[in-house]
């Protein structure tokens, strides 16, 4: 089979089957996904790296540039949105304000050929199934963000897509809200039985939310695998910011990775090759003078370029030899004197840190 | 206050307000039952609000889809069919007239072919009454609903379709309702100028009484033979004015 822009793919008849290219003036969007009914794909990226642009072209909304869209085998590139089996959660949920929440649900029945009445006994269901029984008549103004989350969540469901999108699905919401909506979601989102696809900024939504995670920046798939294979392994410094790790690039040589910038760092395991290094900023001891007595291998100059509190603890930001951000408690903080532009020595045991292959 | 703006600003305020008041001082209240019940009044009266309505109606058939497309569509020229649509806006209701004679006039660009056709005449009939009513008033409505249009977010109809609605089922089921009080005001203020309407009306449609003779030209003629009669038909037209006046008070006097 070739598509559009001249690659041969095997046809995978169940799922997502997705080869994205959108070309906005200077910004191009090229990301591959695939997914299996069931699953649940979660891009995660920073802001304006092409996310929503891809949900957007997976619903139709956005014409692909080339690539291609198969769905369960069937080919949707030229499928208008109103005829895609496609549902959609948007971003602020895009209730229309004029219609109750059980006629929001019934909206989609009712364009796909249910009558009236058919469509409003499913509508109803779809709402008792989300516990949203006893909301059925009040027009969206007045229900809370998390009741109107559910609502936008049952009337995507309601005309039973192939393909559920989420964009965002709880950026609206507050801190507390969002603690119970995102369980919520979880478990309809495992009930559910095609794929589901949501869009996230924030990566603990998209661990908790997704079985699998595709990180997205500049419009470029630039990793994807399971949130905990991510987590522990990141291969850039935004995902490694996301999940809170110091992160470097070397070759690696035995127990020692040697840093295209220059340092080394060693690692318990053994490796040759092009590798990653990765350490909690929890791992590093700071010292004000050079530690005589410690057996840390890892021990290098570096200056205080910024502190913040972050939780109970303070996170130093550091520039030298090795860049790296070292949390330590307040009290520790206290007894290094720590301001920006102090010089200290930073430490990492190796059995601290994780290196793999790049 | 400073006063270089005070004087004016209050004398400009006398200007508007005057004639109004003069109106009141020299209404024959004690005549009005009569005259407002004469035969010639109410055949005015009734034939004013029939024509304003039957033009503010033909004026939404087709001057809310006009106003969908400038608003939602992307076609050469739309600059162009905006600027032609506001037009009658600030031509003389004469011109706008003449300019209908030329067109649907039995010797018109379109009026000779409706003539030998159909047997169709428009100038100097009630439906040509009707036709340059909505020529001067429709307009207002496009001009509404295009801006009440542009500031409904699109993205509701993108919802829509995403739920399988077609583009004419979005906007039936979702644009329409959400802009309703923007099409609504827009019917208000182009059915108030459709029965104030003058100049096209007197020129398209002559003024024969109780078939094209509108309130405003029942004034008109009354001023020069019975000016008592004309000053209480004015009273009517001024009480109208100020019921849509009142009927769009949240849209435009709370603006401030």
């Amino acid at each position: 089979m070739t598509d559009l822009d001249g690659t041969t793919t095997g046809v995978r008849t169940e799922g997502l089957d997705a080869h994205l290219v959108v070309d906005r003036g200077t910004f191009r969007l090229d990301v591959t996904l695939t997914a299996a009914p069931g699953d649940v794909v979660a891009l995660l990226g920073p802001n304006g790296a092409g996310k929503t642009t891809a949900l957007r072209a997976l619903a139709g909304l956005t014409p692909l540039t080339s690539g291609h869209l198969r769905l369960d085998g069937t080919p949707l590139d030229a499928t208008p949105p109103e005829s895609r089996p496609v549902g959609v959660v948007f971003q602020d949920y895009l209730l229309f304000p004029h219609l109750t929440a059980l006629d929001n649900v019934a909206f989609g029945p009712r364009c796909r050929g249910a009558g009236k009445a058919e469509a409003r006994a499913q509508a109803a269901e779809w709402l008792d199934r989300m516990g949203l029984a006893d909301h059925a008549g009040a027009k969206p103004r007045r229900l809370s963000g998390g009741q109107a989350q559910r609502v936008a969540v049952a009337r995507a469901l309601a005309t039973r897509p192939r393909l559920l999108l989420l964009d965002e699905p709880l950026a609206a919401l507050d801190a507390r809200t969002r603690l119970e909506v995102r369980a919520q979601l979880r478990r309809h989102l495992a009930e559910f039985e095609a794929v589901a696809v949501l869009v996230t900024h924030d990566p603990l939504d998209a661990m908790v939310l997704a079985d699998r995670l595709v990180v997205v920046e500049h419009g470029h798939v630039v990793q994807e695998g399971t949130p905990s294979h991510i987590a522990r392994h990141p291969r850039t410094d935004y995902i490694a910011r996301l999940v809170g790790l110091n992160l470097y690039q070397g070759r690696a040589e035995g127990h020692t990775v040697r840093l295209d910038s220059g340092p080394a760092i060693t690692t318990t395991e053994e490796l040759s090759g092009p590798a990653f290094v990765a350490f909690p900023p929890g791992a590093v001891t700071l010292y004000r003078e050079r530690p005589t007595g410690s057996s840390a291998r890892n021990l290098w100059r570096c200056e205080v370029a910024g502190l913040e509190t972050h939780g109970d603890q303070i996170r130093a930001d550091l520039t030298g030899e090795l860049p790296l951000t070292a949390d330590l408690t307040t009290v520790a903080a206290a007894e290094l004197d720590l301001h920006p532009g102090a010089a200290v020595w930073a430490t990492v045991k190796a059995t601290q840190t994780h290196a793999y292959p790049a | 206050m400073p006063i270089p703006l005070l004087v004016p600003a209050l004398l400009g305020l006398a200007f508007l307000l005057l004639p109004l008041i003069a109106l009141l001082v020299r209404a024959p209240w004690r005549s009005l039952p009569e005259q407002l019940t004469s035969a010639e009044v109410w055949e005015a009266l009734r034939l004013s609000l029939v024509c304003a309505t039957a033009a503010t109606g033909l004026s939404l058939v087709v001057g809310v889809p006009l106003a969908w497309l400038l608003a939602r569509t992307r076609f050469p020229g739309r600059g162009f069919v905006r600027a032609l649509v506001t037009l009658p806006l600030v031509l003389p209701p004469v011109v706008g007239g003449v300019a209908l004679l030329l067109a649907f006039g039995r010797n018109g660009v379109i009026g000779q072919w409706l003539d030998s056709w159909f047997g169709i005449t428009l100038p100097f009939t009630t439906t040509g009454v009707v036709l340059a009513e909505t020529f001067v008033a429709m307009p207002f409505l496009v001009i509404s609903v295009e801006g009440t249009l542009r500031a409904a977010d699109p993205r509701y109809e993108e919802a829509a379709t995403t739920l399988g609605a077609s583009r004419f089922t979005a906007f039936r089921r979702v644009t329409l309702p959400l802009i309703a009080p923007g099409i609504a005001a827009g019917a208000v203020l182009a059915w108030a100028r459709a029965l104030g309407e003058f100049g096209a009306t007197i020129t398209f449609a002559g003024n024969f009484p109780g078939r094209t003779q509108t309130m405003p030209l029942a004034v008109y003629l009354a001023l020069q033979n019975d000016p008592a009669a004309a000053i209480a038909l004015s009273l009517v037209l001024l009480a109208v004015s100020i019921a849509v006046l009142a009927a769009l008070r949240d849209r435009w006097m709370t603006a401030s």
